[in-house]
């Protein structure tokens, strides 16, 4: 399952779609107690299996991509397995299926490459934690890297108050004022 | 008569809206699926291609249908949940009559006599006309071509119109202005090789999300992408330029950009002398639209004005994409010419990558608003008013020509009507005015006065509560049929069950009215697809003629575009479906070297002049209100108000409004607040965003009672297009009273009732998981 949430909904519309990232090393995996997370060899992370989640939530807060959810109903946690029902049979996953605007692109490198621009990154760097991924994300053209360290960021001149809109339209339109006339 | 029986909770408790969210028989993915229906998406005019997934009788789940060459296995939010309408706690499963306590089953031929005979009386009584229908286009085209004729021959009631007019109307008119046929320009495809792409007044990635893909590719390739809004919409957010425009002023930023296209000689001379007429009109009717001029107007700085213009002029191809923004306007029609105006001035029209069309809202928005069920319109797109056209389709219909009444009012004025105690009698199907029409109070109002209303529905609609007798009709995957889609796509609907209970298939209750009205002998139909074969033989020879289509070949070829008109003498001469040739491949880009669908083969410039929005902005409404959709929600939400999942994602209306005005007011973020204007007023909470203009606030339309946006807007018309004002008008915003704030809360509870539950057992536990992780 992945979630699709606003970036700063008071500034901007613009969305992103979370998909479990499936690192190579995953720390949800590495915190679990129970050992309910697994790693197909073809570098899958599963969701937690049933019968040995605990619903401890641990994988829930250690996950530096903010992926996995705990569900009490079930009391277990669900997250994206990149919908192994479809992709072990040749499918694509089915947020990637029916992805009105192919934000979430599904295939090989070369595929996205032939068609798209940006710079596809899989490396991540989270305090001293540095993430391989087998998911990309797509970063503006020529841009190398990027480091999820917040603090690293602050003495960018880009990072602004409007760093999410690239552009306010309604600057210098005419405000409606309270009690005219 | 028609108030609404009982204490409205316990219609509530009955009839919903409950939110579901999973089908009735719970998940269970390792059941093998009955079978898989590839059939489409109803929930917009793109007709997004879908399989269904049919368990029992029951439809159980979806697959994406990537050969589907439209969508290729895309869908929003809307496609991927749309199977949960299936076997609802809500749906109407018998009929019913209304009595002072709420709603009792009675048999079909109780509920079929009571309508007949209240027809027939109020007819005797008051005259045919004071019995109207009101219709819808998510009706299949072929359920639109019967109601067409059901109302004309069954009914004898010139009243009959759609609620396409509150969608699309001014587009339709517009059209017919400026080419002579009403159908986009260009299949989609076209898009993609399109170098600037102008979108006004569209919300392009909410209401039609798919077309994004066909955006998107084209700015893959280069394309830029000018995008006018009040709001800054999901797609407006990365366009190369965007136009901040005030609502209402669509037409002034349209004659200023052509005024400065004309101005800077950007204009195609050759195809303007050679394919079109009017253009010195249109010259000297722009001529004082200089961008300085329309900058007091729009709100938009004149250079931007200019850069658009240019943007647009410049480039070797361009579309042009609108939708409701600019057509739901008292100039919605003024709006859509001035847009032809500009692709017919710069040649860019009936060429690869370069079109004009409007976003079709509706599910068969393009094909329900070809055959007839409008009040001026015949089968074939054929004028009601045109004595040769009467002439054909009695000869098809078998009756005589006088049979058929003349034009009828307008779906708003039909409601005036009904208001002023002229029409005393509706049936309406496919349609839920109580939250669909502007000012809303005066459509209770007018409900309440009627002397008799029946409905067919599948749920029980806000508007279906007020009716006398409601008879439950059929969901879009219970019936077969066609659609045409925004791009002129003929696509095939299948029937994946048959309905439940004693629910009925829409066209066979039609039928049965028909026949106990002694008008029997002109509906003799067995199947669906006898209907759409009679539509062929109605349609020849119009513009929107589908004479060349069958089913068979929608299906082979994953739809045609039309016309599909006769190639052969036998064809255009046919009076029989038998003799019908079939072999026009289809037209998915119109106007192909020029030549246009007017009698003299040209399209029309048409002048505009300037007009103020029918209410503007004054001290005591100082705000501008403007309406519009999610994505989540589809239409008046009797279907997508029902689906958990939908629900959830935007669950209750909010008001958007930007930090500068509600700083002005004092509100905050989630606060309450009550909208007013001279109509009515709503309390919801505020969403204060930098997103929107800080002169105007934007609610969106989907919900009913208290919750309803029109409860604000104007019934003020377009004298062409009779389309309601529904994207301008004047209001006044302050906090919400204690009083207010609680009846706002109850109205978001009453919107999200759960389907009853009961204690999760061991099997229902994992349906859940299954749902969840999905």
């Amino acid at each position: 399952m992945i979630h699709l949430e606003y970036m700063e909904r008071q500034t901007s519309t613009q969305t992103v779609p979370m998909v479990c990232m499936h690192c190579d090393n995953p720390t949800c995996a590495a915190v679990c107690p129970a050992d309910a997370i697994k790693r197909t060899p073809d570098g899958v992370v599963q969701s937690a299996l049933k019968e040995r989640c605990i619903g401890c939530s641990n994988c829930v807060m250690a996950c530096p991509f903010g992926v996995p959810r705990y569900y009490p109903e079930i009391d277990q946690m669900l997250k994206c397995d990149m919908c192994y029902d479809r992709t072990a049979y040749g499918l694509r996953p089915m947020c990637a299926t029916v992805c009105p605007s192919e934000a979430l692109f599904y295939g090989t490198l070369e595929e996205f490459e032939k068609r798209r621009g940006g710079t596809p990154v899989n490396q991540f760097q989270f305090g001293n934690q540095i993430i391989t991924t087998k998911v990309f994300m797509v970063l503006p053209t020529g841009e190398m890297q990027l480091d999820m360290d917040v603090s690293a960021h602050m003495t960018d001149p880009t990072f602004h108050n409007d760093a999410f809109d690239h552009i306010n339209p309604f600057d210098g339109l005419e405000t409606y004022q309270t009690g005219a006339d | 008569m028609s108030t609404l029986p009982s204490p409205a909770t316990a219609l509530l408790e009955e009839f919903g809206p409950h939110l579901q969210y999973a089908p009735p028989s719970g998940f269970q993915t390792s059941l093998e699926p009955d079978k898989l229906v590839d059939t489409h998406c109803c929930f917009c005019g793109q007709g997004c291609g879908i399989t269904l997934k049919v368990k029992d009788n029951e439809v159980i789940g979806f697959v994406p249908r990537e050969d589907f060459p439209f969508n290729k296995g895309k869908l929003c939010p809307k496609g991927v949940k749309r199977y949960l309408q299936g076997g609802h706690t809500d749906r109407l499963l018998y009929p019913m009559r209304r009595t002072e306590d709420g709603f009792e089953r009675i048999t079909w031929d109780m509920a079929l006599e009571e309508t007949v005979t209240k027809i027939k009386q109020i007819q005797n009584k008051y005259g045919r006309d004071a019995f109207a229908m009101l219709s819808g286009v998510s009706l299949s085209t072929e359920k639109s071509y019967l109601v067409g004729k059901f109302a004309r021959l069954a009914l004898q009631t010139a009243n009959l119109d759609y609620n396409g007019r509150l969608c699309m109307v001014s587009a339709g008119a517009g059209n017919k202005k400026a080419y002579g046929i009403d159908r986009s320009s260009n299949s989609w495809e076209d898009i993609v090789d399109a170098k600037v792409i102008f979108v006004i007044g569209a919300n392009v990635a909410e209401c039609a999300p798919i077309t994004t893909d066909y955006i998107w590719r084209a700015r893959d390739k280069g394309a830029k992408l000018i995008y006018a809004d009040p709001r800054m919409v999901p797609m407006a957010r990365t366009a190369d330029l965007f136009l901040p425009l005030k609502p209402g002023t669509d037409s002034a930023l349209l004659m200023s950009m052509l005024h400065v296209i004309i101005q800077e000689k950007l204009t195609d001379d050759a195809f303007i002398k050679n394919h079109t007429t009017g253009f010195e009109e249109v010259r000297e009717a722009v001529k004082h639209a200089h961008p300085e001029w329309a900058e007091k107007l729009t709100g938009i700085p004149a250079f931007q004005i200019r850069q658009a213009a240019r943007m647009y002029a410049e480039a070797p191809t361009g579309f042009i994409l609108h939708a409701r923004g600019l057509e739901h306007q008292t100039k919605g029609v003024d709006n859509v010419v001035s847009c032809a105006n500009l692709a017919l001035a710069t040649g860019k029209i009936g060429k690869a990558g370069c079109g004009h069309s409007t976003i079709t809202g509706q599910g068969n928005g393009q094909g329900g608003r070809e055959h007839g069920h409008k009040c001026d319109q015949l089968p074939g797109n054929r004028d009601i008013s045109n004595p040769e056209h009467r002439k054909y389709i009695a000869s098809i219909w078998g009756c005589e020509e006088t049979e058929i009444p003349g034009k009828g009012l307008s779906a708003q004025e039909i409601m005036n009507a009904i208001h002023a105690g002229e029409i005393k009698g509706l049936l309406s199907i496919c349609f839920n005015p109580l939250v669909s029409l502007p000012d809303a109070n005066f459509t209770r109002e007018a409900l309440e006065k009627l002397e008799h209303y029946s409905v067919i529905d599948f749920f029980l609609s806000e508007t279906a509560q007020h009716a006398d007798i409601v008879f439950p009709g059929s969901l879009h995957e219970e019936d077969e049929g066609t659609a045409t889609t925004a791009e002129g796509r003929v696509i095939r609907i299948k029937a994946a069950v048959s309905p439940p209970g004693e629910a009925k298939l829409d066209w066979q209750v039609l039928l049965e009215i028909a026949k106990r009205l002694g008008r029997g002998q002109y509906f003799p139909y067995t199947s669906t697809e006898q209907i759409f074969n009679e539509l062929r033989l109605a349609s020849k020879g119009g513009t929107a003629d589908y004479s060349g289509i069958t089913w068979e070949r929608l299906e082979q070829q994953q739809g045609m575009f039309w016309p599909v008109p006769q190639t052969t003498e036998t064809g255009k001469n046919a009076t029989r479906v038998e003799d019908l040739d079939t072999n026009h491949t289809g037209t998915p880009r119109l106007y192909e070297n020029g030549r246009f669908y007017d009698p003299d083969g040209k399209a029309h410039f048409n002048a505009v002049q300037w007009r103020e929005p029918a209410e503007v902005v004054d001290t005591k409404y100082p705000i501008w209100l403007t309406t519009g959709r999610v994505i989540s929600q589809y239409l008046s939400g009797t279907q997508t108000r029902r689906i958990g999942p939908l629900v959830d994602m935007y669950p209750n209306p909010l008001v958007e409004m930007h930090p500068r005005l509600a700083q002005a007011l004092n509100i905050t973020d989630q606060q309450w607040i009550t909208v007013q204007t001279r109509r009515g007023q709503l309390t919801l909470r505020a969403s204060v965003v930098k997103t929107i203009r800080p002169d105007t606030i934007f609610i969106p339309y989907h919900w009913g009672g208290k919750q309803s946006a029109n409860l604000l807007t104007n019934r003020a018309l377009d004298p062409v297009s009779k389309i309601p004002e529904f994207k301008v008008c004047a209001c006044d915003v302050r906090p919400a009273t204690p009083e207010e704030i609680l009846e706002g809360r109850n109205a978001e509870l009453d919107a999200n009732r759960l389907a009853p539950t009961k204690v999760f057992t061991d099997t229902e536990l994992e349906a859940r998981r299954q749902e969840v992780k999905r």
